[in-house]
């Protein structure tokens, strides 16, 4: 590398907030608008029937290998996060897949996302899995840096890929 | 891939001031811990105040403090202050075999970015405080 000199922006403090009466449990039905308001809050896509979908695959059906969990203060939903049991898929004894985690932006930075990891993570450890894993863009900066902080590491696994089809 | 001293002096600098939230340390504190020379390391500190990541303050019991969010502030943010990063495409090459080298550089490149850009200063205090542990 080579040496330079330029600025980067000012990094603020959000007003302090608790998680004091934040819990964790499996997603309701009566849960679903706010999961999909927040979803589309940070997206900006309303996806209500692929959320319907993932409440039926893994909301109610899960039989202790599928997780939809959600962090609640009250009744309000502040996150979620939803993953799987895979196993002997790409040359890997079963570990426990995250493919989805968010935490309301307001309520972000006080330990909600570390509650819902570490309450999936428990789930996964209770049949026995001894890893975990998830899979996301290198330019999500943000939640990659939370997984991070949750202590993972680049993954031996490389995932791959190629533009298949006519070219655009 | 190797860094540039500055770069490194501004990491040190940074994980100390993080690691005192509140605390003016002294520049000659970071300085002796880190075996550089005072005015080595004030044109780094310099740096790291105008972005805006430690404020300083002059006089008795002055010294720098960390300024920015530990849980937002990354590696990249400081390693970019003080080093050229490489473009994120494969730049154009003379010959088919610069053109390829290059991309299978920027691929490296690519990584090294995403991984400098998703370790926080708070995670990187975590890793630290493991690493004493060990």
């Amino acid at each position: 590398m080579k040496a330079k000199t330029t600025a980067a922006p000012r990094r603020t403090v959000p007003a302090a907030r608790s998680t004091t009466g934040v819990r964790v449990r499996t997603v309701r039905q009566g849960d679903l608008p706010e999961v999909i308001a927040l979803d589309a809050s940070v997206t900006g896509l309303h996806k209500s029937d692929y959320w319907q979908r993932v409440f039926r695959r893994y909301g109610v059906s899960g039989q202790g290998l599928r997780h939809f969990l959600v962090a609640v203060e009250g009744e309000r939903v502040l996150g979620f996060v939803i993953g799987e049991v895979r196993d002997w898929e790409f040359g890997s004894p079963p570990c426990g897949w995250v493919f989805a985690i968010d935490v309301d932006p307001q309520g972000r930075q006080v330990g909600v996302g570390s509650q819902l990891l570490a309450a999936i993570r428990e789930r996964f450890e209770r049949v026995g899995v001894r890893t975990l894993r998830t899979l996301l863009s290198r330019d999500n900066t943000l939640i990659m840096s939370f997984f991070r902080s949750q202590g993972m590491t680049l993954s031996r696994l490389i995932p791959l890929e190629v533009e298949i089809g006519p070219p655009a | 891939m190797k860094l540039q001293k500055n770069t490194r002096l501004a990491l040190y600098s940074v994980l100390e001031f993080a690691r005192r939230p509140g605390e003016h340390v002294p520049a000659s504190e970071v300085a002796e811990r880190y075996g550089e020379s005072a005015h080595h390391l004030a044109k780094v500190l310099s740096e790291l105040a105008r972005a805006g990541i430690v404020d300083s303050v002059r006089g008795v019991g002055g010294g720098y403090r960390f300024a920015a969010n530990a849980k937002r502030l990354t590696l990249l943010d400081v390693i970019r202050l003080f080093e050229l990063l490489g473009d994120d495409t494969p730049t154009e090459g003379t010959t088919p075999v610069d053109r390829a080298l290059s991309s299978v550089l920027a691929e490296i490149n690519q990584t090294a970015l995403a991984t400098f850009g998703s370790i926080t200063v708070a995670t990187m205090l975590k890793l630290v405080e493991q690493r004493a542990q060990a």
